[in-house]
Protein backbone atom coordinates (compact mmCIF):
# COMPACT_ATOMS: atom_id res chain seq x y z
CA UNK A 1 0.00 0.00 0.00
CA UNK A 2 1.46 3.28 -0.67
CA UNK A 3 0.03 6.87 -0.27
CA UNK A 4 -1.70 9.19 -3.09
CA UNK A 5 0.89 9.37 -5.69
CA UNK A 6 3.12 11.92 -6.82
CA UNK A 7 2.02 14.04 -10.07
CA UNK A 8 -1.84 13.47 -8.15
CA UNK A 9 -3.84 16.94 -8.02
CA UNK A 10 -4.42 17.08 -4.25
CA UNK A 11 -8.19 15.53 -3.33
CA UNK A 12 -11.14 17.23 -2.08
CA UNK A 13 -10.74 17.12 1.47
CA UNK A 14 -11.87 19.42 5.02
CA UNK A 15 -9.55 19.33 8.03
CA UNK A 16 -10.19 21.28 10.91
CA UNK A 17 -7.66 23.40 12.83
CA UNK A 18 -7.16 24.15 16.58
CA UNK A 19 -9.16 27.61 16.40
CA UNK A 20 -12.37 24.93 14.88
CA UNK A 21 -11.77 26.54 11.06
CA UNK A 22 -11.77 24.04 8.24
CA UNK A 23 -8.50 23.53 6.41
CA UNK A 24 -9.00 22.64 2.64
CA UNK A 25 -7.35 21.81 -0.49
CA UNK A 26 -7.70 25.47 -1.48
CA UNK A 27 -5.48 26.28 1.65
CA UNK A 28 -2.55 24.40 -0.01
CA UNK A 29 -2.45 27.16 -2.77
CA UNK A 30 0.58 29.89 -2.88
CA UNK A 31 2.72 27.52 -0.55
CA UNK A 32 4.42 24.33 -0.18
CA UNK A 33 3.35 22.43 2.47
CA UNK A 34 4.20 19.24 3.96
CA UNK A 35 1.55 16.66 5.57
CA UNK A 36 2.73 14.53 8.41
CA UNK A 37 0.49 12.01 8.71
CA UNK A 38 0.90 10.23 12.19
CA UNK A 39 -1.56 7.46 13.97
CA UNK A 40 -2.29 8.78 17.50
CA UNK A 41 -1.23 12.01 19.90
CA UNK A 42 0.56 11.16 23.24
CA UNK A 43 1.74 8.13 21.66
CA UNK A 44 5.29 7.47 22.34
CA UNK A 45 6.80 6.97 19.08
CA UNK A 46 4.63 10.17 17.48
CA UNK A 47 6.05 12.21 20.26
CA UNK A 48 9.94 11.76 19.14
CA UNK A 49 8.77 12.45 15.45
CA UNK A 50 7.12 15.57 16.10
CA UNK A 51 9.90 16.86 18.69
CA UNK A 52 12.73 16.19 15.81
CA UNK A 53 10.97 18.15 13.47
CA UNK A 54 10.17 20.68 15.51
CA UNK A 55 14.19 20.91 15.72
CA UNK A 56 14.63 21.96 11.94
CA UNK A 57 11.40 23.70 11.65
CA UNK A 58 13.76 27.11 11.03
CA UNK A 59 15.49 24.77 7.98
CA UNK A 60 12.12 23.99 6.87
CA UNK A 61 10.68 27.38 6.52
CA UNK A 62 14.62 27.71 4.68
CA UNK A 63 13.48 25.64 2.69
CA UNK A 64 10.25 27.34 1.67
CA UNK A 65 8.12 24.40 3.49
CA UNK A 66 5.43 24.75 6.39
CA UNK A 67 4.37 21.29 7.93
CA UNK A 68 1.38 19.99 9.48
CA UNK A 69 0.91 17.55 11.70
CA UNK A 70 -2.36 15.53 10.74
CA UNK A 71 -4.55 13.09 13.05
CA UNK A 72 -7.76 11.15 13.23
CA UNK A 73 -7.54 13.23 16.96
CA UNK A 74 -9.66 15.62 18.02
CA UNK A 75 -8.48 18.82 17.92
CA UNK A 76 -8.42 19.40 21.73
CA UNK A 77 -6.42 16.07 21.84
CA UNK A 78 -3.97 17.49 19.01
CA UNK A 79 -3.96 21.14 21.00
CA UNK A 80 -2.93 19.54 24.67
CA UNK A 81 -0.75 17.16 22.39
CA UNK A 82 1.04 20.00 20.61
CA UNK A 83 1.25 21.92 24.46
CA UNK A 84 2.45 18.67 26.06
CA UNK A 85 5.10 18.45 23.92
CA UNK A 86 6.43 21.75 23.68
CA UNK A 87 6.08 22.27 19.77
CA UNK A 88 5.19 24.59 17.44
CA UNK A 89 3.93 22.29 14.52
CA UNK A 90 0.70 23.50 13.65
CA UNK A 91 -2.26 20.73 13.70
CA UNK A 92 -4.89 19.49 11.23
CA UNK A 93 -8.29 17.18 12.60
CA UNK A 94 -9.33 14.33 10.64
CA UNK A 95 -11.65 13.27 13.42
CA UNK A 96 -15.55 13.63 11.51
CA UNK A 97 -16.29 12.08 9.44
CA UNK A 98 -13.32 9.98 10.83
CA UNK A 99 -10.34 9.47 8.78
CA UNK A 100 -11.90 10.65 5.21
CA UNK A 101 -8.94 13.00 4.32
CA UNK A 102 -6.45 9.98 5.30
CA UNK A 103 -8.83 8.03 3.17
CA UNK A 104 -8.75 10.42 0.38
CA UNK A 105 -4.61 10.46 0.67
CA UNK A 106 -4.56 6.50 0.97
CA UNK A 107 -2.99 7.06 4.54
CA UNK A 108 -5.57 5.72 6.39
CA UNK A 109 -4.92 2.08 8.37
CA UNK A 110 -7.30 -0.65 8.55
CA UNK A 111 -7.34 -0.62 12.14
CA UNK A 112 -8.48 3.16 12.09
CA UNK A 113 -5.85 5.51 11.88
CA UNK A 114 -3.49 7.45 9.67
CA UNK A 115 -0.62 5.52 8.55
CA UNK A 116 2.47 7.42 9.53
CA UNK A 117 2.77 8.88 6.37
CA UNK A 118 4.60 12.33 4.83
CA UNK A 119 3.42 14.12 1.87
CA UNK A 120 4.56 17.38 0.17
CA UNK A 121 1.99 19.35 -1.87
CA UNK A 122 3.07 22.50 -4.09
CA UNK A 123 2.32 25.91 -4.67
CA UNK A 124 -0.47 24.87 -7.38
CA UNK A 125 -1.96 21.82 -5.11
CA UNK A 126 -0.18 19.14 -6.20
CA UNK A 127 1.27 16.28 -4.86
CA UNK A 128 4.74 16.63 -5.41
CA UNK A 129 6.62 13.02 -3.14
CA UNK A 130 4.83 11.24 -0.69
CA UNK A 131 6.58 8.36 1.43
CA UNK A 132 4.58 6.28 3.97
CA UNK A 133 7.01 4.27 6.36
CA UNK A 134 7.11 0.46 6.49
CA UNK A 135 5.23 0.25 9.47
CA UNK A 136 3.49 2.59 11.53
CA UNK A 137 6.08 2.01 14.34
CA UNK A 138 8.93 3.34 12.27
CA UNK A 139 9.82 7.09 12.43
CA UNK A 140 11.24 9.19 8.82
CA UNK A 141 13.77 10.86 9.59
CA UNK A 142 13.55 14.61 9.35
CA UNK A 143 15.81 13.59 6.52
CA UNK A 144 13.57 12.61 3.90
CA UNK A 145 11.42 15.37 4.30
CA UNK A 146 14.67 17.58 3.39
CA UNK A 147 15.66 15.03 0.35
CA UNK A 148 11.18 15.09 -0.98
CA UNK A 149 11.66 19.10 -0.67
CA UNK A 150 15.10 18.99 -2.74
CA UNK A 151 13.53 16.77 -5.41
CA UNK A 152 10.77 18.87 -5.46
CA UNK A 153 12.82 21.95 -6.21
CA UNK A 154 14.79 20.28 -8.75
CA UNK A 155 11.89 19.49 -10.92
CA UNK A 156 10.52 23.20 -10.44
CA UNK B 1 21.03 27.09 4.07
CA UNK B 2 21.76 24.17 5.95
CA UNK B 3 22.07 20.92 3.90
CA UNK B 4 19.71 18.43 6.05
CA UNK B 5 19.32 16.23 3.20
CA UNK B 6 20.26 12.41 3.61
CA UNK B 7 23.81 11.96 4.46
CA UNK B 8 25.47 8.45 5.15
CA UNK B 9 26.71 8.08 9.27
CA UNK B 10 29.65 10.16 9.70
CA UNK B 11 32.85 8.25 10.68
CA UNK B 12 35.10 8.50 13.76
CA UNK B 13 36.18 12.03 13.20
CA UNK B 14 39.19 14.33 15.17
CA UNK B 15 36.87 16.17 17.54
CA UNK B 16 35.00 13.48 18.05
CA UNK B 17 34.28 12.38 22.04
CA UNK B 18 35.78 8.89 22.34
CA UNK B 19 36.49 6.76 25.03
CA UNK B 20 37.40 2.65 25.23
CA UNK B 21 40.01 0.47 23.48
CA UNK B 22 41.15 1.07 20.43
CA UNK B 23 40.50 -2.27 18.99
CA UNK B 24 37.21 -2.52 20.94
CA UNK B 25 33.46 -2.88 19.07
CA UNK B 26 33.04 1.10 17.93
CA UNK B 27 29.70 2.05 19.18
CA UNK B 28 28.36 5.74 17.97
CA UNK B 29 25.96 7.01 19.98
CA UNK B 30 23.73 10.16 19.61
CA UNK B 31 22.12 11.13 22.66
CA UNK B 32 20.99 14.32 25.04
CA UNK B 33 21.83 14.54 28.89
CA UNK B 34 18.70 15.28 30.01
CA UNK B 35 16.49 11.92 28.31
CA UNK B 36 16.10 9.14 31.04
CA UNK B 37 16.75 6.34 28.41
CA UNK B 38 19.76 7.93 27.41
CA UNK B 39 21.11 7.49 30.92
CA UNK B 40 19.67 3.80 30.70
CA UNK B 41 22.05 3.61 27.91
CA UNK B 42 24.31 4.41 29.53
CA UNK B 43 24.31 2.48 32.76
CA UNK B 44 24.32 -0.73 30.63
CA UNK B 45 27.07 0.28 28.24
CA UNK B 46 29.77 2.05 30.88
CA UNK B 47 30.88 -1.76 31.96
CA UNK B 48 30.81 -3.59 28.03
CA UNK B 49 34.29 -2.89 26.57
CA UNK B 50 33.07 -1.59 23.59
CA UNK B 51 34.95 2.08 21.85
CA UNK B 52 32.28 4.55 22.72
CA UNK B 53 31.71 7.65 20.87
CA UNK B 54 29.18 10.26 21.86
CA UNK B 55 27.33 12.88 19.41
CA UNK B 56 24.59 15.41 20.97
CA UNK B 57 21.34 15.24 20.16
CA UNK B 58 19.44 17.52 22.27
CA UNK B 59 15.89 17.63 21.38
CA UNK B 60 14.98 20.96 23.38
CA UNK B 61 11.06 21.08 22.56
CA UNK B 62 10.98 17.92 25.02
CA UNK B 63 13.70 18.42 27.48
CA UNK B 64 14.46 22.09 28.05
CA UNK B 65 17.96 22.16 29.57
CA UNK B 66 19.22 19.54 26.94
CA UNK B 67 20.87 22.22 25.07
CA UNK B 68 22.65 24.08 27.74
CA UNK B 69 24.07 20.22 29.14
CA UNK B 70 25.08 19.95 25.62
CA UNK B 71 26.82 23.35 25.43
CA UNK B 72 28.44 22.78 29.45
CA UNK B 73 29.86 19.56 28.18
CA UNK B 74 31.52 20.62 25.32
CA UNK B 75 32.85 23.55 26.89
CA UNK B 76 34.37 20.64 29.76
CA UNK B 77 35.90 19.29 26.74
CA UNK B 78 37.83 22.78 25.99
CA UNK B 79 39.61 21.78 29.33
CA UNK B 80 39.93 18.13 28.73
CA UNK B 81 37.19 16.77 30.67
CA UNK B 82 33.92 15.91 28.65
CA UNK B 83 33.49 12.26 29.88
CA UNK B 84 34.17 13.75 33.46
CA UNK B 85 30.73 15.81 32.92
CA UNK B 86 28.94 13.67 30.80
CA UNK B 87 29.12 10.70 33.51
CA UNK B 88 28.16 13.51 36.31
CA UNK B 89 25.36 14.47 34.18
CA UNK B 90 23.58 11.13 33.73
CA UNK B 91 24.36 10.28 37.22
CA UNK B 92 22.02 12.72 38.21
CA UNK B 93 19.59 14.17 35.97
CA UNK B 94 17.75 15.54 38.59
CA UNK B 95 19.89 18.32 38.71
CA UNK B 96 20.75 19.84 35.87
CA UNK B 97 19.70 23.80 36.24
CA UNK B 98 22.76 27.00 36.12
CA UNK B 99 23.27 26.52 39.72
CA UNK B 100 23.87 22.64 39.14
CA UNK B 101 25.83 22.80 36.10
CA UNK B 102 28.63 25.48 38.12
CA UNK B 103 29.18 23.14 41.16
CA UNK B 104 29.82 20.53 38.29
CA UNK B 105 32.40 22.79 36.83
CA UNK B 106 33.54 22.93 40.34
CA UNK B 107 33.38 19.69 41.43
CA UNK B 108 35.85 18.72 38.67
CA UNK B 109 38.03 21.52 39.02
CA UNK B 110 37.31 23.42 35.96
CA UNK B 111 39.02 27.08 35.23
CA UNK B 112 35.09 28.48 36.13
CA UNK B 113 35.62 31.39 33.70
CA UNK B 114 36.54 29.72 30.76
CA UNK B 115 33.83 27.22 31.22
CA UNK B 116 31.02 30.24 31.47
CA UNK B 117 32.80 31.71 28.56
CA UNK B 118 33.04 28.71 26.23
CA UNK B 119 29.93 26.93 26.79
CA UNK B 120 28.02 30.35 25.35
CA UNK B 121 30.26 31.11 22.54
CA UNK B 122 29.18 30.66 19.46
CA UNK B 123 31.97 28.29 18.22
CA UNK B 124 30.63 25.72 20.76
CA UNK B 125 26.89 26.08 19.67
CA UNK B 126 27.92 25.25 16.16
CA UNK B 127 29.63 22.37 17.87
CA UNK B 128 26.48 21.14 18.93
CA UNK B 129 24.97 21.83 16.14
CA UNK B 130 27.31 19.94 13.88
CA UNK B 131 26.58 16.79 15.60
CA UNK B 132 22.84 17.20 15.59
CA UNK B 133 22.66 18.16 11.84
CA UNK B 134 24.79 14.79 11.51
CA UNK B 135 22.24 13.05 13.37
CA UNK B 136 18.79 14.31 11.25
CA UNK B 137 21.17 13.86 8.04
CA UNK B 138 21.78 9.70 9.18
CA UNK B 139 18.12 9.37 10.19
CA UNK B 140 18.29 9.99 13.64
CA UNK B 141 14.63 10.83 15.57
CA UNK B 142 14.96 9.78 18.77
CA UNK B 143 17.37 9.42 21.66
CA UNK B 144 19.12 7.41 22.42
CA UNK B 145 19.95 5.98 18.97
CA UNK B 146 23.38 3.62 19.02
CA UNK B 147 25.01 2.99 15.69
CA UNK B 148 27.32 -0.13 15.35
CA UNK B 149 28.49 -1.44 11.92
CA UNK B 150 26.58 1.44 10.55
CA UNK B 151 23.54 -0.01 11.58
CA UNK B 152 20.94 2.51 13.72
CA UNK B 153 19.19 0.94 17.03
CA UNK B 154 16.83 3.44 18.15
CA UNK B 155 15.96 3.41 21.65
CA UNK B 156 17.30 1.78 24.80
CA UNK B 157 19.62 -1.01 23.71
CA UNK B 158 18.60 -4.19 24.60
CA UNK B 159 19.89 -6.80 26.42
CA UNK B 160 20.68 -8.73 22.78
CA UNK B 161 22.52 -6.64 21.58
CA UNK B 162 24.34 -5.47 24.72
CA UNK B 163 25.18 -9.44 24.25
CA UNK B 164 26.62 -9.04 20.75
CA UNK B 165 29.31 -6.25 21.49
CA UNK B 166 29.98 -8.77 24.80
CA UNK B 167 29.88 -11.87 24.39
CA UNK B 168 31.78 -12.82 27.20
CA UNK B 169 29.38 -11.57 29.67
CA UNK B 170 25.86 -12.80 28.90
CA UNK B 171 23.17 -9.85 30.46
CA UNK B 172 19.84 -11.28 30.72
CA UNK B 173 16.78 -8.50 29.25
Amino acid sequence: MSPIAPGTQAPEFRLITEKGKDFTQDDLRGHTTVLVFYPFAFSPVCTDQLNAYNEVLDEFEAAGARLFGVSCDASWSQKAFREHLGVAIPQLSDFEPKGATCRAFDVYHDAGFPQRALVIVDPEGVVQWSHQAASPGDLPGANLIFDGLAAVQTRA
Amino acid sequence: MTDLGSAPLPQLADDDHVRGPRDAPLVIEYADFECHFCAVAHVRLAPVPVRRVFRHFPMRSKHPRAWACACAAEAAARQGRFWELHDSLYADQGRLEEPHLWQRARELDLDLDRFQADRRSDETAARVRHDFNSGIRAGVVTTPTLFINNRAHAGIPTADLINTLNPSQRTKN
